[in-house]
């Protein structure tokens, strides 16, 4: 006696939708966006703010938008870097969308931006699913936070084109198991690349620097397997959907 | 916790949906999602925020029904077919290569089921003579 409408889409079409279109406005003003995400207190900032200043310092065009729940401090810090930064404050929502980017870039984007880094709230639970339209999407872990972050966080770290390892400065101080957290990356998401760092030695911060220029320069980016099988059914949408009534003729549709 | 920003984008999905169909003023018995295991998303909470979600529309007296899907991969090597576990374990250590997502990343809306319009009309027509699609 009731109608059953089979809709077969992805719940987050809206934002890949958005993401799909951001990326291509962004591939054609020349501009790569980097997401970062970890989780609050991994460096997240320092690290950009090295990274920032090496890029400017080497004439790289790159820019930065930095989101948290509150404050505009990360803005403040990162625009020490002389490269230009926005500031998105997501009034408690836990995560960035597509849609939320493309508002804070539009009429503020620099022409000829190269790099866009986009430091995604401190969360690995939520901006995991949330695709910006980004090239690079980045996990981070600092090693103070333990080894088993990964296996802990398994989509952050599952859908991560690039791992970077944080505060290598104090790995010895806290006895970082550095196998452990790598072979927790590989169970997750097998080969992708693991960059060490720190902001504060400068240790590797040129290597990753690099890693995001040749992605820009439109290296191939490692695939995580389980983004594999989310591709396929982010094209759910598309397929035109079905539609089957249960009810006698003369139902309204 | 962004199942609530999850639960809003279903009820706009579904809304648009009966919208195109001309059938927006329907009630929703029921909607079933499909939510894979790896997704990232916790049937529970997202339980919790559709209520709060569907308030007001033509959700609000719809029964969630969640389907989860269970995380599984494939080895190309041995053609070892698997549960991955949860954290996942995505390296056929067998093999020493990367297996291949067969599922678990879903999160979709699979369909819904509206009232008929006819009977929820007809003002005397007593709610048990409803007859359940499945």
């Amino acid at each position: 006696m009731c109608r059953t409408v089979d809709l077969h889409q992805a719940v987050l079409a809206k934002n890949d939708t958005n993401a799909v279109e951001l990326r291509r406005t962004l591939d054609d003003r020349g501009t790569t966006a980097v997401n970062l995400m970890s989780s609050p207190g991994s460096g997240k900032t320092a690290l950009l703010e090295a990274l920032l200043t090496r890029a400017v310092a080497g004439g790289t065009p790159a820019a930065a938008v930095t989101a948290d729940l509150a404050t505009e401090n990360d803005a403040t810090r990162l625009a020490r870097s002389g490269a230009p930064v926005q500031q998105i404050l997501t009034d408690g929502l836990c995560h960035l969308e597509a849609g939320m980017l493309r508002g804070k870039l539009e009429g503020w984007l620099p022409g000829g931006t190269r790099l866009l880094f986009v430091e995604n709230v401190g969360n690995l639970v939520c901006p995991a699913s949330y695709d910006l339209g980004e090239t690079l999407r980045i996990a981070l872990a600092s090693v103070t936070e333990g080894e088993d972050k990964p296996v802990k966080y398994p989509a952050a770290f599952g859908l991560a084109h690039l791992v970077v390892i944080t505060k290598t400065d104090l790995a010895d101080a806290v006895e970082f198991r550095r196998d452990d957290f790598l072979s927790g990356v590989q169970q997750v998401n097998p080969g992708v690349p693991v960059i060490e760092t720190s902001a504060r030695t400068g240790e590797g911060v040129d290597a990753l620097l690099a890693h995001v220029l040749r992605a820009a320069d439109g290296r191939e980016t490692h695939t995580p397997v389980l983004a594999r099988q989310h591709e396929k059914h982010l094209h759910h949408h598309d397929t035109p959907s079905a539609e089957h009534s249960h009810a006698p003729a003369g139902t309204p549709r | 916790m962004h199942e609530l920003s999850i639960a809003l984008a279903v009820v706009d999905q579904v809304d648009t949906a009966l919208r195109e169909r001309g059938a927006e003023r329907v009630p929703v018995r029921s909607l079933t999602l499909r939510v894979g295991e790896l997704s990232g998303v916790v049937p529970e909470a997202l339980d919790f925020s559709f209520g709060v979600a569907a308030e007001g529309t033509a959700l609000a007296d719809a029964r969630l029904l969640i389907e989860t899907v269970e995380g599984r991969a494939r080895c190309e090597g041995c053609g070892r077919d698997t549960a991955t576990g949860m954290p996942p374990d995505l390296w056929c250590g067998a093999c020493e290569q990367a297996m291949s997502l067969t599922g678990g990343r879903e999160l979709e809306i699979a369909r819904v089921v509206l009232e008929d319009l006819e009977i929820r009309q007809g003002d005397d027509v007593p709610e048990a003579s409803h007859v359940p699609h499945r």
